[in-house]
């Protein structure tokens, strides 16, 4: 099988408003469609980058005008996320990520976004300047089940 | 979202017939708390059978009508939960607070 010479990435930019959380979490699982997720793969997925995604508008931005940027990697059965903004930041990232930690209770926020997205995905990866922005890199192996029943059938032929 | 409410048990049924996030949690919560001021129920019942997505805007969404509906003196419960959903609650705790109930729409 020839390999192949580039690789598979899509850039996505869009305002931040929280109408467009639904735009966003639908553009990525069907990129990553390609790689023949299980619908609970996909379902993960979706909600992990609703999670980057509500952050970068309601914390970043502060639901004030800014771009969410998305840039997607398919390499072998890996897809790579990066959800990024030029928000306000973060100001110490441990705090942030604990779980049920909100600095907008009266939002009824749970404050269980990056627990979610840990538990989620594979890895998450969290970069963030106070006043510059944040980036949160995100990595899921969809597992290829196809294949290993594919294996086990030849297996079963050769006996 | 669906709304139903049975005057002999004072129940109020919420279907949710939407996708859970930050944006449409808006809507709901408005519509759910006009809902539930406006009958004084003594049961209110989140039906999820029709969701098909939730993120972490859902738990704050529940939780929110869960401290209403107890201020009113009434209880809240949950039924229907996917997969997806039931995972995302159990992660927040929420399920120790609030329980899952055999409620059949029909």
């Amino acid at each position: 099988m020839i390999k192949e010479q580039f690789e598979n990435e899509m850039k996505l930019e869009f305002t931040s408003k929280s109408s467009n959380e639904a735009f966003a979490r639908i553009a990525v699982a069907a990129f990553v469609s390609q790689l023949d997720p299980t619908i609970e793969e996909l379902a993960d997925i979706k909600t992990a980058v609703s999670e980057a995604v509500t952050n970068s508008i309601i914390h970043g931005y502060e639901n004030k005008q800014g771009i969410v940027k998305i840039c997607g990697k398919l390499k072998d059965n890996k897809i790579i996320l990066e959800i990024s903004d030029s928000g306000k930041g973060i100001e110490n990232i441990d705090v942030a990520k604990e779980p049920l930690y909100t600095t907008k209770p009266n939002l009824e926020r749970s404050g269980m976004g990056f627990t979610i997205m840990e538990s989620f995905m594979d890895k998450v990866e969290v970069e963030s300047i106070v006043d510059v922005g944040t980036k949160v890199t995100m990595e899921k192996t969809i597992k290829k089940e196809d294949l290993l029943d594919e294996e086990e059938l030849k297996i079963t032929t050769k006996e | 979202m669906e709304s139903e409410f049975f005057e002999k048990d004072k129940l109020l049924v919420l279907k949710i017939v939407d996708e859970i996030d930050e944006f449409s949690a808006q809507k709901i919560r408005r519509e759910a708390d006009y809902e539930i001021k406006r009958h004084m129920p003594r049961k209110v019942i989140f039906d999820f059978d029709s969701v098909t997505f939730m993120d972490s805007a859902g738990i704050g969404l529940i939780l929110g009508r869960y401290k209403f509906v107890n201020i009113l003196g009434g209880k809240l419960e949950v039924a229907n939960l996917t997969q997806s959903v039931k995972r995302i609650f159990e992660m927040s705790g929420l399920l120790k607070l609030i329980p899952i109930t055999n409620y059949i729409n029909n």
